[in-house]
């Protein structure tokens, strides 16, 4: 059975499509969560150095990597848009926006969380958490672009064309750690040298970030298709009007 | 179209809003105060301690004149686009980008060099000494140019939309903070004797990259305002 | 020649016109009228291609204007609803600024004889356009069409402003265009006095 893709790239077609995914993605996510916390809070061992504290890297850790990604992909969907001039693409890139910002945000609060008992204090001005913070005011121009702008048209682009320049910013965040020798942990799970973590620890961190990632999949589709349901029934006056050309003849 | 033509309508246009600047002074001298009462906002509130002062001169320094040019970007397009010479430019048979540019380093030599010739005087305000003083000019020689090329990106987005004051802040500042952090940086770095150069260098690096990116950026924001 | 295949345009949340098609050929004035609010402005600005239509294209010799870009630029003077003048230059300075920036420098003695033609004597050639009234920045804006050689004139309600004896001299000039097989899109309230064989209308009804 072949799928036609591209018949989804109308917003009235995507609507069904989304609705039909979106209990999988949720039940898998709430699923996910649940394994993912469990270990996290009880299986894993105790930090040598850190104590039971440590444990809130398991939310920290995948909500930081989840602001990153999830601005990524708006930025991808928002460069589509551009591209391909295409509604929907437009449509997703908004629907991106919140759902990351909040991720970043459960970043910066567990960061704090996490920094009191470790460093001594709420907030230290060190190079990853400052980028985070920047990341989260890009989230918001993206968002505030768009409700300031009242043409639906020059709001999808200009956001869109904010997010892309703010995607200069994600490689800083991610690199930041080495770049600056700062209080910061080095990436201690990295793609190429192994991982310095216990095992469990890295299991627990990998399966709250897919959780992470499918809550973000349901919520983004339930938000879509909020918002094709508002921009795409605003009552398009569609009679079509009269044009009439009175062509005087042309010898 | 050839180099030739381009370069004539990129040097009409620094020519033109030069000779604006200059019939109407108010622009350029207006950075310029700025940057001088928030500069004297700092001692008169933190106190007159010269240690003290020392240790928060290069931000303090660096921010004002971060916030300078961030006043300055409402007359970046806004005139032109009121009276309608924006839209001529942009139907210019010229690449859009290029011209922008053009139109961006007219805007820094009004409002941005002069903050950077007057940095000094105020440095000695603060209590740096010489070579901090000259790291501080180089890093403002090399960032305000690099403020102003990211912030008319911001400057186009808003064009027209009500706010926009105040959007355009919000904007642009997550985008200064990593020039803020390098420049100011050179400066502490040349004043606790590890020296300068890294940050400045960064700071050049910052400075290619908005020359050749951030017009792309602003062309497509000033396309997007006209339709 | 320029050619609308299929235009639709929508400002907001209306549709202002939909599948367009009208062709406008060398030698001959396009004339677009129609109420207020209509699209008349819209579709000169799609015609510019300051403003990308909804469906269909634009065809400058047969080839999309937005392919063509800087090259259709080149082809093309367009005065829209602003002047695009400025209050801290002189009439002489907008004029030899504009045409310069557009790729057609012409001499100071060119500007001034294009201000005169169009009925602005030469004391007012040196003062700041900030004092100028209307009528007369409107004239400064339309001194371009005597110093333009480009082909298509896309001109947004030029006789605005204007009176009896400065409409006819921008008539006159829009004659001698299209006689010496220029095209030109209007967009206008009034009448244009052209003779019938070069006159075409498209009534937009919105």
């Amino acid at each position: 059975m072949t799928v036609n893709w591209s018949k989804y790239s109308a917003p009235t077609a995507f609507y069904p499509l989304a609705g039909r995914l979106i209990p999988w993605f949720s039940v898998m996510a709430v699923a996910l969560m649940g394994v993912g916390l469990y270990m996290g809070f009880f299986v894993a061992p105790t930090d040598f150095q850190q104590g039971e504290s440590y444990r809130i890297i398991f939310v920290h850790v995948p909500a930081a990597w989840m602001s990153m990604f999830l601005y990524v992909v708006m930025a991808i969907w928002a460069g589509v848009g551009m591209g391909l001039n295409a509604r929907l693409s437009f449509m997703m890139a908004q629907a991106i926006a919140p759902t990351g910002a909040m991720f970043t945000f459960l970043a910066l609060l567990t960061g704090a969380m996490w920094g009191k008992p470790t460093w001594g204090a709420w907030w230290v001005w060190d190079a990853r958490l400052t980028s985070e913070l920047i990341l989260l005011f890009q989230y918001a121009g993206v968002m505030l672009l768009r409700t300031s702008i009242d043409d639906l048209r020059r709001a999808d682009r200009s956001s869109a064309v904010f997010a892309l320049v703010g995607v200069v910013n994600v490689p800083i965040i991610y690199y930041s750690v080495q770049w600056w020798n700062t209080l910061h942990q080095g990436a201690s799970v990295s793609m190429s040298t192994g991982s310095k973590m216990a095992a469990t620890m890295l299991m627990a961190m990998l399966i709250m970030t897919i959780a992470f990632w499918l809550y973000s999949i349901a919520v983004i589709l339930a938000r879509v298709r909020c918002i094709v349901v508002e921009r795409d029934s605003l009552p398009v006056w569609d009679e079509k009007p009269a044009v009439s050309q009175e062509v005087v003849e042309v010898r | 179209m050839n180099r030739s033509s381009m370069w004539e309508a990129v040097s009409g246009i620094v020519k033109r809003d030069l000779l604006l600047a200059m019939r109407r002074r108010s622009d350029a001298a207006m950075s310029v105060f700025f940057l001088v009462i928030v500069a004297s906002l700092f001692p008169l509130g933190v106190g007159p301690e010269p240690a003290v002062l020392r240790t928060i001169g290069p931000g303090v320094l660096w921010v004002a004149a971060l916030l300078a040019c961030l006043l300055s970007l409402s007359r970046v397009f806004t005139a032109d686009y009121v009276d309608g010479a924006l839209e001529q430019m942009v139907l210019v048979p010229q690449p859009l980008a290029v011209l922008v540019a053009g139109k961006v380093v007219a805007h820094w030599l009004i409002s941005g060099l002069p903050v950077v010739l007057l940095s000094p005087l105020l440095g000695l305000q603060f209590g740096l000494s010489g070579d901090a003083l000259g790291v501080l000019v180089l890093s403002l020689l090399l960032g305000t140019p690099t403020l102003s090329m990211i912030g008319a990106i911001g400057a186009a987005l808003v064009l027209g939309v009500r706010g926009s004051g105040l959007l355009v802040a919000l904007l642009v500042l997550p985008l200064y903070v990593p020039v803020l952090i390098f420049g100011a940086g050179a400066v502490t770095g040349s004043m606790a004797g590890v020296g300068g150069e890294a940050n400045l260098s960064l700071l050049g690096a910052c400075l290619v990259l908005s020359l050749f990116l951030a017009p792309w950026a602003t062309a497509a924001a000033l396309r997007i305002a006209l339709e | 020649m320029l050619q609308a295949v299929g235009l639709s345009c929508r400002r907001g949340e209306r549709r202002l016109f939909s599948d367009l098609n009208v062709k406008v050929e060398p030698g001959t004035l396009l004339a677009v009228v129609g109420e207020n609010g209509s699209g008349k402005t819209s579709l000169l600005r799609i015609f510019s291609s300051l403003l990308p239509p909804e469906e269909g294209s634009v065809l400058w010799d047969g080839q999309d204007i937005h392919q063509l870009k800087e090259l259709y630029a080149g082809q093309l003077t367009y005065l829209g609803h602003l002047n695009g003048i400025k209050d801290d230059l002189t009439p002489l300075e907008n004029l030899m600024s504009a045409t310069s920036l557009a790729g057609e420098p012409c001499s100071n003695n060119g500007a001034k004889e294009a201000l005169e033609a169009i009925g602005l004597k030469r004391p007012i050639h040196h003062l700041p356009s900030k004092v100028l009234s209307q009528g007369q920045k409107r004239r400064v804006t339309l001194a371009r069409l005597w110093l333009s050689t480009r082909p298509l004139w896309l001109l947004d309600e030029p006789f605005t402003s204007l009176d009896t004896a400065s409409t006819g001299v921008v008539t006159q000039r829009l004659l001698a265009h299209v006689q010496r097989g220029g095209l030109a899109v209007l967009v206008t309230h009034q009448e244009v006095a052209l003779p019938a064989e070069r006159l075409q209308h498209l009534r937009l009804a919105g």
